[in-house]
């Protein structure tokens, strides 16, 4: 079998599932009897295993082998969760991410470095060995027998079936099959084995399913229920029997009728009820992540790219018809174009949103982040994530987490105090640490603060003196904004004495740059002692907004609708001049007026109104009216940059192509305020 | 033809009755008039944006940028799409007729001056027979 063509789904996947299992990680430290949690882990590594197994990478497989043995041991409470456990488990997670990694960029997995992680893994269950060892003695084929029963459960069919057969006098027996390491013809052995047990048996069950065991797609054990007549040793010794067989398991079902009761409850050889309730919550579980695993689709987004303009090319042919529609006056044509606008409408629609992404793609490796850095450096930090619904273009998302990541090492290391600086300011111990996302007009803002110790713009003052950036003269000019911003500019920050300094500035001016290639901004606020503040600005290129779409003259123009206050109606002669400008008393409060229609040079404007049609937007505090012809009404629009040759044009934030493939401007109402 | 250059493509545009060229590896598509949305607060010889194939382009009114006056609209108008690095504009011309070979050894250096347009704009003369076709640098005309 080539298995080339599936190198990218396994990366991509096993990706996803190593995502998962960082979270289910952090979950299971704060929240250690969590048997879901446990449950969710052990898929998640197990499904790795056999990925990995699948493809042929060895080393994950055995890594992930050792990972499934320690979560197993946990599982049957041999074990308590721990922190120097998480803490190998998130290493060997770290190894699989690295691996993956390789996997991507050569096509191989590393494989040095994995026998201490094992040995380590190894030794984790082997506390529990020597724990429990009186125990193991009796129970060590116990343990093995958990392990397969829990992944392979009767529905009601089998259990009807089971309780026939043994009211008959049959036995019903569950058989775990582990063939050899190296077995070449997989399938051919499994068939064996099915035509050995059907010569006094009749096989009811198979975990896989026959079709997938007929086809290999198992990894080297396969688990079978069989309806018998004779006892379980023969079984097990005629198995046995044929060659490449590592391991066979056999275990006897019993059931026990409830007599009135409709629901059976089943008991099987050494499970306790217990084991049971966690068994079922583990298949919910399994079930709800899978649906949601289901959903996504990873595409690559030139094809997005290719299929967005498609959709334009749609729309203005669309257009086209239109107006050969009216010419036409056919009535069946008007039905079929306007079913046709429909359609090409929600199209559009579907794949302008197909482009965006929750920025929690970016945000949910940070708890991980957080954690590790304030272990390392002995601090406890809440951190503190909102936002992270708000919806970033894919190749924004794409390029924002290093300099986060950035920010975030940086108010760990230097912006948060230690614990003990931190009871003697009288804070709390532990430092907090906020991650915020949110729109804001035209751009998604995203902020890094902390509540550590601030930057001392003294030191920084005296650092510009010194490295010669500015005369002292020069610096003594500069308000405590300026001042900081000298955090970002090269050179500055590389220099070695910085991190000595009230830190801060290890690497800004990356950051810095980073954020300006995606065209957006850093800027830092700070008080001393309270804590600092660094916000990243980012325009919505691509993304999509709200907007109220407006005429002047006969050209069409788009206002965001997040910074629209309201819409409102009002007589021209209730307009004021005060000092040259315009203002209108509303609501008892002074609001200036602007004319878009002069600001945007529009011609054919027609000044001569009784009633003026008002769009009152808002920039922070500060209200303004601006008048406009008409109210088209409200779209979502996607936000293009007007290119490289116009640049930034004062009072245009971008421009957007309408469902008639008409272009309008958007409105910058922040530069227009 | 007996050059001994290298063989170079041009795409060849008339403004009024003189002809032009561009290399046509920086030709991206040659477009009939569409509508154009006019953007404020630009010179006078950028029209506006036009939707081409759900990308914002920009329209440069190639005459009017050499002060040869606003152009005329007419059947015949096109805008020449260019681009150079990332930046991409649709340049009006009275009509894009054909595309032509011209051996790199028949190319002369601009003089000093041609009319109107500035020769910093111009990157070299083709001669082709009765033929002068004025090559324009793209690269020049896009840096504002």
């Amino acid at each position: 079998m080539d298995i080339s063509q599936y190198l990218e789904i396994f990366i991509e996947e096993s990706q996803e599932h190593l995502q998962s299992l960082n979270q289910s990680l952090l979950g299971l430290e704060s929240n250690p009897d969590n048997v879901k949690l446990l449950n969710e882990i052990f898929r998640v590594a197990h499904t790795i295993k056999g990925m990995a197994g699948t493809m042929g990478f060895t080393t994950i497989m055995s890594l992930t082998h050792e990972m499934e043995n320690v979560l197993d041991s946990l599982r049957n409470g041999e074990v308590k969760v721990n922190s120097h456990m998480i803490d190998i488990l998130f290493e060997c997670l770290d190894y699989l991410e690295t691996s993956i990694d390789s996997i991507s960029n050569s096509g191989k997995e590393p494989e040095t470095g994995i026998n201490h992680l094992k040995d380590k893994l190894k030794s984790l269950s082997k506390e529990n060995v020597s724990d429990k060892e009186s125990k193991e003695s009796n129970k060590g084929e116990a343990s093995q027998k958990d392990n397969y029963i829990e992944d392979f459960l009767f529905n009601q069919y089998d259990e009807e079936l089971t309780r026939k057969a043994l009211s008959e006098g049959m036995k019903v027996y569950k058989i775990k099959i582990v063939l050899a390491k190296g077995c070449m013809l997989k399938s051919a052995r499994a068939f064996i084995v099915f035509k050995t047990l059907e010569e006094y048996s009749e096989i009811f069950k198979s975990s896989p399913k026959v079709e997938d065991i007929e086809d290999e797609k198992f990894d080297r054990e396969f688990k079978l229920a069989v309806v018998a007549s004779v006892d379980k040793n023969v079984v097990k010794k005629d198995i046995e029997s044929i060659s490449e067989i590592e391991e066979v398991i056999i275990e006897e079902v019993i059931y026990i009728n409830e007599g009135a009761k409709d629901v059976e409850e089943i008991t099987v050889t050494h499970i306790d009820n217990e084991e049971l309730t966690a068994k079922t919550d583990y298949y919910h579980d399994l079930s709800v992540k899978k649906a949601k695993i289901g959903k996504t689709v990873r595409v690559d987004i030139n094809r997005l790219d290719n299929l967005m303009n498609l959709v334009s090319e749609l729309i203005i042919i669309k257009t086209r018809l239109e107006g050969i529609e009216i010419e036409s006056g056919d009535l069946n044509m008007t039905e079929a174009v306007e079913y046709l606008e429909r359609i090409t409408t929600s199209l559009h629609d579907a794949v302008m949103k197909v482009r965006m992404v929750p920025i929690e793609r970016v945000f949910n490796r940070f708890p991980r982040m957080v954690r590790d850095l304030s272990k390392e450096l002995g601090k406890e930090i809440t951190l503190t994530m909102t936002g992270e619904e708000t919806e970033l273009d894919r190749t924004v998302i794409d390029e924002i987490g290093d300099p986060l990541i950035h920010l975030i090492r940086n108010s760990i290391d230097h912006g948060i105090e230690s614990k003990g600086e931190r009871v003697k300011n009288n804070k709390s111990v532990d430092g907090r640490l906020f991650l915020k996302a949110y729109q804001d007009g035209n751009s998604v803002v995203i902020e890094v603060e902390d509540d550590g110790k601030g930057i001392s713009t003294d030191k920084i003052k005296n650092k510009i003196i010194d490295t010669g950036f500015a005369t002292k003269a020069e610096a003594d000019e500069l308000n405590n904004n300026e001042i900081i911003n000298f955090l970002f500019k090269p050179g500055f920050s590389t220099s070695a004495s910085i991190s000595d300094l009230s830190g801060r500035g290890v690497g800004l001016d990356v950051v810095k740059t980073k954020i300006e290639s995606l065209g957006g901004n850093v800027e830092v606020e700070s008080v001393i002692d309270c804590g600092s503040k660094f916000i990243i600005r980012l325009p919505l290129t691509l993304a999509i907004i709200q907007a109220l779409l407006v005429n002047l003259g006969t050209e069409k123009y788009a206002i965001p609708l997040n910074s629209i206050k309201e819409i409102t109606s009002i007589k021209a002669e209730n307009i004021k001049n005060v000092q040259g400008q315009e203002v209108l008393l509303y609501r008892e409060n002074v609001l200036p007026i602007i004319r878009l229609a002069n600001i945007l040079d529009v011609k054919n404007y027609n000044e001569q109104q009784e009633y003026i049609t008002l769009v009152v937007v808002k920039k922070g505090e500060k209200n303004s009216g601006l008048v406009v012809d008409n109210l088209i009404g409200q779209h979502e629009i996607v936000i293009k940059s007007l290119g490289k040759y116009l640049g930034n044009i004062k009072a245009i934030a971008g421009a957007t192509i309408l469902g008639d493939g008409q272009v309008a401007l958007i409105i910058d109402t922040n530069s227009i305020i | 033809m007996d050059g001994k250059g290298i063989m170079k493509q041009f795409v060849v545009f008339k403004l009024d009755d003189e002809e032009y060229g561009i290399d046509i590896l920086q030709v991206k598509t040659i477009e009939k008039m569409s509508e154009i949305t006019r953007v404020p607060k630009t010179s006078s010889y950028v029209k506006g944006v036009i939707n081409l194939r759900g990308e914002i382009v920009p329209i440069i009114d190639l005459k009017e940028k050499f002060n040869l006056g606003e152009s005329a609209l007419t059947e015949n108008t096109r805008i020449i799409i260019v681009y150079a690095d990332e930046t991409i504009v649709g340049l009006i011309v009275d009509s894009a007729t054909e595309v032509i070979d011209i051996d790199s050894e028949l190319i002369e250096e601009p003089p000093e001056s041609i009319g109107n347009i500035e020769s910093g704009n111009v990157y070299g003369i083709g001669k082709l027979e009765e033929r002068i076709v004025i090559l324009l640098d793209v690269q020049k005309i896009l840096n504002i």
